[in-house]
């Protein structure tokens, strides 16, 4: 499929399609560990990937000196008073007896808490943000490589997900899905609006890359050697052609991608086997059995709630790297871009797609649905421009669909999804029975 | 073993237990027998923690125990099983009875990754148990089908088979004799026999079969409308008069209806 | 200026920035979640595709106004939306039908889990959503017309002399009124036909209501054109309040399921509590205090802040966290509903 597009469109849209394919199968996987391992209702998959998508920001962008200087008193003072509110809500909580007082006492404390903290909060942030808003106006993050990320995006997630777990664990599904869904659409309208953390819908941009950058490549001198050697040329010619300095930039693309590439499938290649390896040990069994039954599983000694935890904090871990690897390919952070068609329910149907509870099967439903999202649009484009043979080229008609061809993946997409539903309920590789 | 001390549960309007007072004696097989929804199965929910009471408490030998989770109780060696079958359907019957021993390495998630020598020799170990649990049953030929896949009956047994996976203290056992033919029946409760005499199980069991009653339980207590109605020999409450009334009474309003 | 005007224009002003909003929004989220919840009592899921249903509505109606609009068909003061509305419904009705027939019915012959349903609900929801951007793009549309204000702010000021303007819109009071007649026909239809009953018996205990002989399928169908009805009167109260703009819907469902979960799922009476609890707490949540404390309280105790409890882009926020508040204190919510 990739190999056909690679050779009709071009090798970059190609491999920037497969590199996206990688990225989405962590997603997915990460998914099919909550879902189709444990039989959790996510509905919060975009909140993982954003924060994973934070993380990213955080750990490889310069720290703003200015701004830390400028707010770090009143930061220093908001967490202050942070620790200080929640201690001593913990030691009423600890000390009183329930009952009307202890609860009105610690609402009390609250609000108290609430005003001191949200004064010294409107002070830093108003400074933070004053520093150079056009560039920074944010805390700026620790400025390392943009690869520890991964790894810190996906302790990011998990440590996220432990606190949706503590609402939202132990709701029934239908209620669980909702509260999960809510979380998320929360954590993007604060990354949206928190201006000093990441910038908000100003967007963090030209994020530092774990590979070369074009510019260097085309300068560098093996690359030069590898493509003359590629098209076959003798050194002198190189800068006569334009048509070589085409395919040296094109080339360039390839090669960036090519190592985007290579990173991924390492980190999917590791997650595929890990996440085998406890599908098909104890802990798997024990996961399908509460999936299957809760009530007897908990009945034959299982701790349901505690195990849904566990799951949920790895499975959210997992989407969390998916979602810091996202910023790293394409090198900035936009909290506008994060809705849950794109970032939730698309994970969902390359889950269910690919046959829930097998993590193969996860990797294929997360190609072939990220390949329809792309492919869609060129195709009913396609489409439309070859019905031109029954219509005028400019019938109001045609303009219209061109326009919203895009759109067509949505239809798409909904339509898979119940097809597969229908048809195939178990998925393209249905789940093994047993080990 | 067990004793229910004063247990009322009411679902909305409707008390289904109500004021229950009942002790298991250590290495009994007590029979709880009443017409349908006279709150048995809420009493044994009430018992295995699925579901907690609004008065009342609960104690295992000796120690309160109400309001535990049900995994927790299992941990104190308290096992069940259920009158509508809650069988792993996805699991085969293998997997649905190795599943249930505690404790497993394997059942970690570092263990399952990191410790595979052992988690493999330990299973080994608890296959071979569940096979002899299988054959035990006489369920060989479908120790690789899906539990989902099996009849009833065979549900029902596997239920029971679970219990035999680890060595409880007492089982509650809710109607595992229905939907079960009448010559698995009859092996089922010399399993039972067997398991209370030569392990010391005890057990608690409700069954609607009168002479399935009579040979193993002693004592034998019904119930009816939430309330505990009588208590004796399985003989003493044949002859009860209060008993044929509430069954009787029972079955002529069923009729009217 | 004296006490009493004082607290004349502070109560003006509380009208006119939380009072009238909230009631207005708070009836069109009423609409919705009373469609969800019907949803959930009858076919028990929660049904995700509920903003779309809503959004295709709208766009019907905005479809079938613009073409009356190109007729020279207006209403005058009324919007032009009102003489489409009827037209729409007939549509949103016949497509939630056929969603039902060709996916739904299905899972309900098998006997599918809930889960089932709402990932099939995802999957309408998919379609819809994709329908409506293919059929009407994805700009935002302002399709109200007629008389935009019943009371100016301006003519407000200047009859009653105070410094505070009271503005009323008539989308508001139009909200409002067709709320109102539409709950009360609601529960009359609810409480007084059969079919009303048989759902409300349905809803209550399904395999009771099945041996007294009540026809599930047409308990089922009459569930769809009610919902199908509300979500169609929602979503276009809503879009001429505010826009229309497909996007939106999607977000509305937030506040819908709180709504319907706040008021006890499964509670028709329940989600339209729900709905205004809902609307006026986020309205209060995200409303700045201070000018109406400062005409409440002397001018030394002024408050400097806003008194601004969340900003506003955190409306969504609220309605959550009330959501979360109400699982974790009494997950039936205000009136005892289902939790199965
Ligand atoms: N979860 C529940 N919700 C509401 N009512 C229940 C529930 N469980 C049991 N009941 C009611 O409690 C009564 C006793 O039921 P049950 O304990 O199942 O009776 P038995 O097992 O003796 O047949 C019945 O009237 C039943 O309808
Ligand atoms: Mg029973």
């Amino acid at each position: 499929m990739l190999a056909v597009v690679g050779f009709g469109q071009s090798w970059n849209v190609a491999l920037a399609i497969l590199n996206l394919c990688l990225i989405s199968s962590v997603m997915s996987m990460g998914l099919n560990i909550q879902w189709g391992y444990a039989g959790l209702f996510n509905a919060g998959v975009m909140a993982s990937t954003a924060i994973g998508g934070l993380t990213a920001v955080l750990i490889s962008h310069m720290p703003v000196s200015k701004a830390w200087s400028v707010g770090g008193t009143s930061l220093f003072a908001l967490i202050v008073f942070l620790i200080l509110t929640l201690s001593v809500v913990f030691f009423i909580f600890k000390i009183f007896k329930r009952g009307r007082k202890r609860s009105f006492s610690i609402a009390l404390v609250i609000l108290i808490g609430y005003v001191f903290m949200r004064f010294y909060y409107d002070q830093a942030t108003f400074a933070i943000e004053q520093v150079e808003p056009a560039k920074t106006g944010f805390l700026g993050g620790l400025g390392l490589p943009i690869i520890f990320s991964w790894a810190a995006g996906g302790f990011a997630a998990a440590g996220l997900a432990w606190i949706i777990g503590r609402i939202s664990l132990g709701l029934r599904s239908d209620y669980f899905a909702i509260a999960t869904l809510g979380i998320s659409e929360i954590m993007i309208s604060i990354l949206k609006n928190e201006d000093w953390l990441s910038r908000g819908v100003k967007n963090v941009t030209g994020l530092s890359r774990p590979v070369p950058y074009e510019v260097d490549l085309l300068q560098s001198e093996w690359f030069i050697n590898m493509v003359t050697w590629l098209y076959g040329v003798t050194d002198g010619e190189i800068v006569k052609t334009d048509v070589l300095r085409e395919e040296m930039q094109l080339s360039a693309g390839v090669i960036v991608k090519l190592c985007y590439s290579g990173l991924f499938l390492i980190v999917v290649l590791t997650i595929l086997i890990f996440a085998v390896r406890a599908l098909n040990s104890p802990w798997g069994r024990m996961m399908r059995a509460i999936r299957d039954n809760e009530t007897a599983a908990s009945a034959m000694g299982k701790d349901v709630t505690s195990r849904h935890r566990q799951v949920f904090i790895i499975g959210s871990a997992v989407i969390g790297i998916a979602g810091a690897m996202l910023t790293t390919l394409d090198g900035q952070f936009t909290p506008g871009s994060y809705i849950p068609l794109r970032f939730t329910f698309l994970i969902w149907i390359m889950v269910i797609l690919g046959g829930s509870g097998n993590n193969l099967g996860a990797i294929i439903g997360a190609f072939i649905t990220w390949f329809v999202w792309i492919e869609a649009e060129p195709a009913s484009l396609w489409l439309v421009e070859n019905i031109d043979f029954f219509f005028t080229t400019n019938s109001p008609l045609i303009l219209h669909l061109k326009e919203v061809a895009p759109h067509m993946r949505m239809i798409l997409m909904g339509l898979m999804l119940l097809l597969v539903l229908r048809f195939m309920p178990k998925g393209i590789l249905p789940e093994k029975s047993s080990s | 073993m067990i004793s229910v001390k004063n247990v009322v549960k009411h679902f909305g309007g409707v008390v289904a237990v109500d004021g229950v007072d009942m002790k298991i004696e250590s290495g009994s097989i007590t029979g709880l027998i009443g017409p349908n929804g006279a709150g048995k199965t809420t009493l044994f929910n009430l018992i295995a923690g699925n579901i907690v009471p609004n008065e009342g408490s609960i104690f295992l030998d000796g120690e309160n125990v109400t309001g535990l989770k049900p995994h927790e109780l299992f941990s104190k060696g308290l096992l069940r099983t259920f009158q509508i079958s809650h069988e792993f359907h996805t699991l085969s019957v293998l997997d649905n009875l190795m599943m249930v021993p505690p404790m497993q390495i394997g059942e970690s998630l570092l263990g399952a990754l990191f410790r595979r020598k052992e988690v493999v020799r330990q299973e080994d170990e608890i296959q071979k148990k569940a096979k002899d649990v299988i054959s035990f049953l006489n369920m060989g030929k479908m120790a690789n089908e899906l539990a989902g896949n099996l009849s009833g009956g065979q549900k029902k047994l596997l239920e029971l088979g679970r219990t035999m996976m680890v060595e409880p203290k007492v089982v509650i056992l809710d109607e595992v004799g229905a939907g079960v033919n009448r010559s698995l029946l009859k092996e089922i409760g010399d399993a039972i026999l067997s398991m209370n005499r030569d392990r010391g199980y005890t057990f608690c069991m409700i069954e609607h079969d009168m002479d399935f009653i009579s040979r193993l339980c002693s004592p034998v207590v019904v119930m009816a409308e939430g309330k505990i109605l009588a208590e004796g020999s399985a003989d003493q409450i044949k002859r009860n008069e209060e008993v044929i009334e509430a069954y009787l009474g029972k079955g002529l309003k069923n009729k009217q209806n | 200026m004296d006490f009493s005007t004082d607290m004349l224009n502070a109560l003006v002003l509380i009208s006119n920035y939380v009072l009238i909003p909230s009631l207005s929004y708070g009836s069109q989220l009423a609409l919705g979640a009373v469609g969800v919840t019907l949803v959930f009592g009858i076919l028990r899921f929660a049904n995700f595709a509920h903003g779309e249903i809503m959004s295709f509505g709208s766009m019907v109606t905005v479809l079938i106004t613009w073409w009356l609009q190109s007729l020279g068909v207006t209403m005058g003061f009324f919007p032009t939306a009102m003489l489409a509305l009827p037209l729409s419904i007939i549509i949103t009705i016949i497509l939630v039908l056929i969603i039902d027939n060709s996916v739904f019915s299905f899972y309900r012959k098998n006997k599918s889990r809930a889960v089932t349903y709402i990932v099939t609900s995802v999957g309408v929801m998919f379609i819809l959503n994709g329908l409506v951007r293919i059929i009407i793009g994805t700009d935002e549309i302002i399709f109200r017309d007629g008389q935009k204000f019943l009371i100016k702010a301006g003519h407000f000021k200047k009859m009653t002399g105070l410094s505070e303007g009271l503005a009323l819109k008539q989308t508001q009071v139009l909200t409002i009124v067709i709320a109102i007649i539409s709950v009360v026909l609601l529960f009359w239809f609810l409480q007084r036909t059969r079919t009303g009953k048989a759902m409300r018996a349905f809803s209550d205990n399904e395999d009771l209501a099945l041996l007294s002989g009540i026809s599930p399928e047409r308990v089922v169908m009459v569930t769809w054109i009610i919902t199908a009805i509300l979500a169609t009167l929602a979503g276009v109260l809503y879009g001429l309040d505010k826009s229309f703009k497909p996007l939106v819907y999607f977000n509305l469902i937030l506040p819908i399921f709180a709504a319907a979960i706040v008021g006890g799922i499964g509670e028709p009476l329940g989600a339209i509590i729900g709905g205004y609890v809902v609307a006026f707490s986020e309205i209060m949540a995200t409303y700045a205090f201070k000018k109406f404390i400062i005409y409440l309280v002397p001018s030394e105790f002024a408050p400097e802040s806003l008194v601004q409890f969340l900003t506003t882009e955190y409306k969504f926020a609220v309605s959550f966290l009330i959501l979360v508040l109400v699982l974790l204190v009494r997950p039936t919510g205000i009136l005892r509903g289902k939790l199965l």
